[in-house]
């Protein structure tokens, strides 16, 4: 590991002074995924900031009955807590998917976030990759890659984003809250992460001088039916091969309203619009199900050795929904 | 050049005042400067809990937790369970049920475990809960979920259940 300057931090101001004051100082959160890349030597900041004892470790009921996730509150904490255990259960559950109980108690939500992709060529300094070194290649197009993406991948990079968290959150439609030199903004989380186009080292929209200060999470009165399915080489502490975030409104047997994303398929977690748009309205029935999932399926492009994503997402697609339908 | 950072702990009852490299995890920290070598070097990334302690009570992979981010905190490792000579319910049960073959997993399975069962305690829900909104019930199937960032390459799991229910 490459020596670094550690600095705290105990309120905002002094974060965004500190990361901008070095261009290639980190923000230092539970450490699980970066102090980790750091031993590898794919990261190599000179300083890194510890933002844990900033005033972000709260969850807080926001007026419109929605919930402020703190950037600082542990993965452990958001799982265990009342309020998102019956109102946000899939969010609870995508946690619950993630990592194994030591990581969970302290990976943060905003490192969560931001954790980087498990490519194994990314992860190995020693073969070419274009998220970790731009220009140099992608091993994996040619390579080892049936754990990889089969939609919104480029010629640069088929790297999957690793979250499960993120996940539900996009099916909620959750915001990031981001602060930096020139002030506040607010981003949905299905923007906040990009497809790898030309630029594959960019994983998220977010400059590098802004901070996470929290997640807001809207109210959504169906999500109370909600549900996370994640499939995966084992049944246990392993990155997912394909999951869903599901919720499901059904009145009469009809599909009131859906939210749909899906992790595990894509360089972002990817929000299963097409297959929205087709189930609003209709009969909550299997082969409505399926044609949901085909019409979001229609733009996968699998690789050489990934095809098998697109039926497993398919199913489970269909499984999840079956399995919320009253 | 490295950066050099001081840094207190209270290990197991003691505390402790160093000037540490800054890239010290405390899994180092731990072994290499306090002598307290009960917590084992495994992978190095997270992956087998072999280093797993107890940090402010909660259960942490210390290979991953820089020694310096954890200023002011209390860390319990194996070395610090018993009491006195007795030996702490979980320790006594891993004996019992023969949970364990070269041991080298053991300290962290026995620290995580302690960890865990203070979790299902608060009610967590886990990947297995059927219900996560309701109070989880400590099944074998729980246990097995919840203790799986702990590797075992000898195998004990089986054993390692029967240990850890015993004393649920």
């Amino acid at each position: 590991m490459e020596p670094f300057r550690y600095e705290r931090v105990e309120e905002m101001g002094g974060a965004v002074a500190a990361i901008g004051a070095a261009p290639d100082a980190k923000f230092l959160g539970g450490g699980t995924n970066l102090v980790d890349l750091m031993r590898l030597g794919v990261e190599r900041p000179s300083v890194l900031v510890d933002v844990t004892r900033l005033p972000f470790g709260q969850i807080d009921d926001l007026p419109d009955g929605g919930l402020r996730i703190g950037a600082g509150v542990r993965n452990s904490d958001l799982a265990a807590d009342a309020r998102v255990r019956s109102r946000f259960p899939v969010l609870a559950q995508a946690l619950l998917a993630g990592a194994s109980g030591q990581l969970r108690n302290f990976a943060t939500t905003g490192g969560n976030l931001l954790q980087r992709t498990r490519c194994a060529y990314f992860q190995d300094v020693s073969t070419p990759c274009n998220k970790r070194e731009p220009g140099s290649g992608c091993s994996a197009i040619a390579g080892e890659h049936h754990n990889h993406a089969i939609i919104g991948h480029s010629e640069r990079c088929v790297a999957t984003h690793p979250s499960d968290m993120a996940v539900a959150l996009a099916a909620l439609g959750a915001a990031v809250q981001l602060v930096g030199p020139e002030g506040e903004r607010s981003i949905p989380v299905v923007d906040f992460h990009r497809l790898p186009g030309e630029s594959p080292q960019c994983d998220a929209v977010l400059e590098a001088n802004e901070l996470i200060t929290a997640v807001d999470v809207p109210p959504l009165a169906f999500a109370d039916r909600s549900l996370y399915r994640k499939v995966r080489e084992r049944a246990s502490f392993a990155f997912a091969l394909v999951s869903v975030a599901a919720a499901l409104d059904v009145v009469g047997g009809e599909v009131r309203d859906v939210r749909i994303a899906f992790g595990g398929l894509a360089h972002k977690p990817w929000r299963a619009q097409a297959a929205e748009a087709v189930l609003l309205g209709g009969a909550a029935d299997e082969r409505q199900f399926a044609k949901a999932a085909d019409a979001e399926l229609e733009q996968a492009e699998p690789l050489r050795d990934n095809a098998y994503k697109v039926e497993l997402a398919r199913s489970t697609l269909v499984r999840t929904l079956l399995e919320l339908t009253p | 050049m490295p950066e050099s950072s001081s840094v207190s702990l209270r290990v197991n009852g003691a505390e402790h005042s160093l000037s540490i490299d800054t890239r010290t995890s405390l899994l180092d920290l731990l072994r290499e400067q306090l002598d307290l070598t009960g917590a084992k070097k495994g992978c190095d990334h997270g992956q087998c809990g072999a280093c797993t302690v107890l940090i402010d009570g909660r259960r942490a992979i210390s290979c991953l937790a820089l020694a310096v981010a954890h200023d002011g905190a209390e860390i319990t490792t194996i070395e610090g369970l018993a009491d006195g000579d007795a030996a702490h319910p979980l320790q006594a049960a891993f004996v019992e049920h023969d949970a364990f073959q070269c041991g080298y997993c053991t300290p962290g399975q026995i620290c995580s475990a302690v960890g865990m069962l203070d979790e299902v305690e608060r009610g967590w829900a886990s990947h297995v809960t059927d219900d996560v909104a309701a109070e989880p019930r400590l099944t074998a199937a729980e246990i097995r979920e919840r203790m799986s960032g702990n590797i075992c390459r000898c195998g004990a799991y089986p054993n390692i259940v029967a240990a850890i229910e015993e004393v649920a």
